[in-house]
């Protein structure tokens, strides 16, 4: 099998309001800021391009269309996208790699999530017949799974917002992200409950901005003459679409997609975890079967900013960005999609 | 004992999704010249094209297009069509023209309104000028435009089309 390496990533920052600017401006930064770390002109440079969006996030129809435009697609180019988080993108174009069809793809995925509800927004992606009528949000659906864990004692308060502190203080090294600070344990347990058992600070931020990547063979890495991290394993799982037919208490699709990746063919580094609630941070790691030592987000990981349909590419650039930095040797990338952690992709980076 | 009820064929479950939509930076800025009257494009640094209106980027080279480019109210046909169905919620009678219109200086056309003309005497290279409402009435809004109207000038050759400056065909 063709070995394939991520080249390059860059992401814009997560701020609550982006403001006037529309996709097309979100997304050119970004593209610019690939190409120039490999010295690529434009989107004719590469074989491939994948991108990841969902119009209801900003209401605009066809705005995955427009995106487009910040390609360059004249001549005309191969190119595709995923109605979800561009770490999907990011899987189709590693598929169009491995059969032969390209040898480099650029993936790009972008949100703009303040102009509508997000978490009212994205109960239009339940079943339309049984939940979606019911406009049961994304926070609601997150507190009853964390009030399952509490339950069960799988977890306590105590332990998210011990969850939320690391990713604030963490987020204090990440000039990328919107939250980031020094907070106990106490004063965030102090905080009234937001949609009980969960505190706004349990939630991730609504957050715009954008993120690209460029990946390629290795051959084709090593003659760009750019740092590289080869992506040695991938595979996405999907739970039913039901939440009351699943355990919530575990993440049976990460489990699966953790063990055909090859999580644990080697020791994890560093584990970036796309968990949009406290709870399932916790609940993510257990599935991967992290070790201790392994570092979880450690640029605060979305409750710091929360890029949606990028923050999944995102969690893959930044286990991309500690290995070429020589932080780590290994790491693993995790995105979801989806209500209480539906669908998930695990993938596996290695250093060159 | 319930009375047997009659199957449940039809849920109603309207979806109803508030926006705050904004245009974009470079949109906002066309809008709010086109609100003082004023057509304007933004020109491609790599290959020059003026697209009206501008999204901010050049879709055809995938780079930002940041200067402003003021564009004549005079234009060329660069196609139409004849509406002779009346639209639900359209005041405008039929039959009516709907054009692509290029406006001197831009490479790109925009959708507008003919009127003032023989319907069927419109023809692709055909000369136009806006007719804008009064000044009192400009909003943020191609509506600004009442509708574009023939003008006596001679036609564009088909390949000349979208090529032509500013200043139009006194060049
Ligand atoms: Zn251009």
């Amino acid at each position: 099998m063709r070995e394939i390496a991520v080249v390059a990533y860059s992401q814009s920052p997560c701020v609550a309001d982006a403001g006037a600017t529309n996709e097309v401006e979100l997304i050119m930064p970004q593209l610019q800021a690939v190409y120039s770390q490999l010295g690529l002109a434009s989107a004719q440079d590469v074989d491939f391009v994948c991108s990841g969006s969902c119009d209801y996030l900003q209401g605009a129809a066809f705005a995955f269309v427009a995106g487009v435009d910040a390609l360059g697609a004249v001549p005309p180019i191969k190119e595709s996208h995923v109605e979800m988080d561009a770490a999907w993108a990011l899987y189709e174009a590693i598929l169009k790699i491995r059969m032969g069809h390209a040898d480099s793809a650029l993936i790009y995925g972008f949100g703009k999530s303040s102009p509508g509800e997000l978490p009212i927004v994205l109960s239009q992606r339940l079943d339309p017949y049984y939940l979606a009528p019911l406009w049961l949000d994304t926070v609601s659906l997150a507190a009853l799974q964390a009030r399952l864990l509490l339950e069960q004692g799988l977890l306590t308060e105590h332990d998210m917002a011990a969850v939320v502190a690391r990713s604030r203080h963490n987020a204090l090294a990440n000039p990328l992200a919107q939250l980031a600070g020094e907070f106990s344990v106490e004063e965030l347990l102090a905080e009234e409950h937001f949609v009980a058992p969960l505190r706004r600070a349990d939630c991730s931020p609504v957050s715009d901005g954008a993120a690209a990547m460029v990946i390629a063979t290795v051959e084709q890495a090593r003659a760009w003459g750019a740092p590289y991290a080869r992506i040695t394993g991938i595979d996405h799982r999907i739970e039913n679409h039901n939440p009351c037919l699943r355990d919530l208490t575990d993440s049976v699709s990460t489990r699966q997609a953790a063990a055909a990746a090859g999580v644990h063919r080697g020791p994890v580094d560093v584990a970036e975890v796309y968990a949009p609630f406290s709870h399932q941070e916790i609940l993510l790691s257990r599935a991967l079967e992290l070790a201790p030592e392994t570092l979880v987000n450690p640029g605060g990981g979305v409750l710091a900013g929360n890029l949606m349909m990028a923050s999944g590419l995102a969690r893959v650039g930044e286990v991309f960005r500690r290995i070429i930095n020589g932080e780590a040797g290994r790491g693993v990338a995790h995105a979801t999609s989806g209500p209480c952690l539906q669908h998930n992709l695990v993938a596996v980076l290695e250093g060159a | 004992m319930s009375e047997p009820q009659a199957d449940v064929t039809v849920v109603k479950s309207p979806v109803y999704l508030k926006y705050r939509f904004t245009a974009g930076s470079a949109p906002a800025r066309f809008l709010g010249r086109l609100k003082e009257g004023v057509l304007t494009g933004q020109r491609c640094p790599r290959c020059s094209n003026v697209y009206i209106p501008a999204r901010g980027s050049c879709p055809a080279c995938g780079v930002p297009t940041e200067k402003e480019v003021v564009l004549s109210d005079k234009g060329t046909v660069q196609s139409f069509t004849i509406v002779s169905i009346p639209i639900p919620g359209n005041p405008i009678e039929p039959p009516y023209i709907v054009a692509n219109i290029v406006p001197d200086g831009a490479n790109i056309s925009f959708i507008h309104l003919l009127s003032e003309c023989v319907n069927e005497e419109v023809h692709i290279g055909q000369r136009v000028q806006a007719l804008w409402k009064p000044a009192a009435e400009w909003g943020y809004s191609m509506d600004n435009i009442r509708y574009f109207r023939p003008l006596d000038e001679p036609d564009v050759a088909v390949d000349r089309i979208g090529k032509l400056p500013v200043t139009g065909l006194e060049s």
